[in-house]
């Protein structure tokens, strides 16, 4: 039994060091925006001054609230409809269900550079051409899925019984809905809704395509300076979307379990 | 097409649709008609927007086939796509098992949840963070010249292997997902029977916990192999120079060379690399389900 106890030791082990390569790059990118010199040099010298200047940067600034703008508002309209459709597809049997169900997945499994270039060739051929409308436009059907797919889960665990028994009692169909299913779904309801902000909020390659100078998002706004050259100040808005989108996942995570654990 | 396939029980349709219909018709304008217009477009030699008169053509697949060019970049992107879920493999796995089969309870939950928790921060932030740690005179260069006795040279910025770093930093976590949940679900009895009957730990894993836990490991391939074969953000900014591969080039043609049409014709042959790829590793994942 030495050996398995050795063993168990070295999974321990491994799974910190794999922790560690995870997370060490974004551990040194926060502590280096707290650094004094611009060029990342050591020793390390404490100041929020990059932060500071943060708030000077309005073009940032002005794509921070693009991005938050669009992932509330991207979040409220593909948690409702897709709630909507979840629930549509769990209550009916109808021929073609299967065929709805599958078209949920092409959104997700292709890659957001097939979709990106498509819907900009696309919102441009009809006109809608691009910039923040379109960018909301994409968002939405990227989150919906995910709703959709995060709903129907928990309601796989809503007995059709309770429905039955309030419908015998005398509610109508909204009050079914309203008092009997919807509290019992909310719970997944609110994860798709983080899903959908995540997935809005952290969304690069679309946003890429769909944006214009002057109608961009954060991530956007970020790749065009990283590209221009590094400085602090990426570093330390990086540091903030990341504690951000991280948080966010907390969240999503107390009301919703992954890993099927029981 | 919903309204064809529908017609054997029109009822259920009917009483479903009103909930069903906003959320088709949002995918349908933003993605599956976009899709087929791109398809549409890489067919003609002009944008007929740009006023100029345009006429349908197969030049722009010609060019595809004919220029050795995009075809050494589409197989250097499979490559790219092939290392690096191969490397997920090899890392990701073993974790899988650790988190499914070694820990237990809380610690357990938490380990997970940290494994999966930077997956869903933001991508082109973490590929950034790499920079700082790769780049000469970055970090990893300060921390093992402070620690070796001698002087040595770490400057991977800018180079394949960066490309590689990046990659596998952002997808393994999908990986140790996979594989976690289908390890999981091997009953502990099964693996306590085969050992007592005799079963090496080698034998073990390769006639029982690696076959049944197949399924995870083919979901975990695809969804890294298709994302990183489209990938054009981490080779550009860990890549530089070197990071000139199929999606880098895709971008350039819309946003720097504005040969949309051509853009579209190279959007879709990848988009049908990927389609094969989806259907090779659906039978495997349908087993599972």
């Amino acid at each position: 039994m030495a050996t398995t106890r050795f063993l168990e030791w070295c999974g321990r082990l491994y799974i910190w060091l794999l922790l560690a390569f995870l997370y060490l790059p974004i551990i040194i990118m926060a502590l280096m925006s707290f650094n004094v010199s611009p060029f990342y040099q050591l020793p390390f010298e404490w100041t929020t001054e990059w932060y500071a200047s943060l708030w000077q940067n309005d073009q940032l600034i002005s794509a921070t609230w693009n991005s938050i703008k669009i992932a509330i508002i991207s979040t409220i309209i593909a948690t409702v409809l897709g709630s909507a459709a979840s629930l549509a597809l769990y209550r009916h049997e109808f021929r073609g269900k299967k065929v709805l169900q599958a078209l949920l997945f092409p959104p997700i499994a292709i890659p957001w550079l097939i979709t990106g270039t498509a819907m900009l060739i696309f919102f441009f051929g009809v006109g809608i051409g691009r910039g923040l409308f379109a960018i909301l436009l994409g968002h939405v059907a990227l989150a919906l899925p995910y709703v959709i797919v995060v709903v129907s889960a928990r309601l796989q665990t809503f007995a059709p019984e309770l429905e039955e028994a309030a419908r015998s009692l005398g509610a109508n169909q909204w009050q079914v809905t309203s008092r009997v299913t919807l509290p019992w779904i909310m719970p997944g309801v609110i994860a798709g809704g983080l899903f959908a902000f995540a997935v809005s909020f952290d969304q690069f390659v679309v946003s890429y395509f769909l944006s214009t100078p002057g109608q961009t998002t954060l991530p956007v706004e970020i790749y065009a300076a990283i590209r221009k050259g590094f400085t602090p100040e990426i570093n330390a808005v990086s540091t903030i979307i990341i504690v951000v989108s991280m948080a966010l996942m907390l969240l999503t995570a107390r009301f919703f379990k992954f890993g099927g654990e029981k | 097409m919903a309204g064809q396939v529908a017609t054997g029980s029109r009822s259920g349709l009917r009483s479903a649709l009103p909930l069903l219909l906003p959320a088709y018709l949002w995918l349908t304008v933003a993605i599956f008609l976009p899709l087929s217009a791109m398809v549409f477009f890489s067919f003609m030699t002009e944008l007929p927007l740009s006023g100029k008169a345009w006429s349908f053509t197969l030049d722009n697949y010609a060019t595809f086939f004919s220029q050795g060019l995009y075809w050494t970049l589409l197989l250097a992107s499979l490559r790219l796509g092939l290392e690096v879920t191969l490397w997920c493999v090899v890392i990701g796995y073993p974790a899988a098992y650790v988190l499914a089969k070694v820990l237990r309870g809380r610690s357990r939950e938490a380990i997970f949840l940290l494994v999966i928790l930077p997956f869903w921060s933001n991508g082109l932030v973490r590929i950034f963070s790499w920079a700082m740690v790769l780049r000469e005179g970055g970090i990893l260069d300060t921390a093992l010249n402070a620690v070796l006795p001698f002087k040595i040279n770490i400057d991977l910025m800018y180079s394949y292997p960066a490309v590689i770093i990046g990659l596998v930093h952002s997808y393994v976590p999908y990986m140790v997902l996979t594989c976690y949940l289908t390890l999981q679900a091997i009953d502990d009895s099964l693996i306590e029977a085969g050992r007592s009957l005799g079963a090496s730990r080698l034998q073990m894993l390769k006639r029982v916990i690696i076959p049944l836990s197949m399924p995870g490991l083919v979901a975990g391939a695809a969804l890294i192999f298709v994302p990183v074969v489209g990938s054009f953000m981490e080779p550009r900014i860990l890549g530089g120079r070197t990071g000139t591969f199929y999606g880098t080039v895709i971008e350039d043609q819309f946003v720097a060379v504005f040969n949309w049409p051509l853009g579209a014709a190279l959007s879709f042959i990848l988009l049908a690399v990927v389609l094969v790829i989806l259907a090779l590793a659906s039978p495997v994942l349908r087993r599972a389900a």
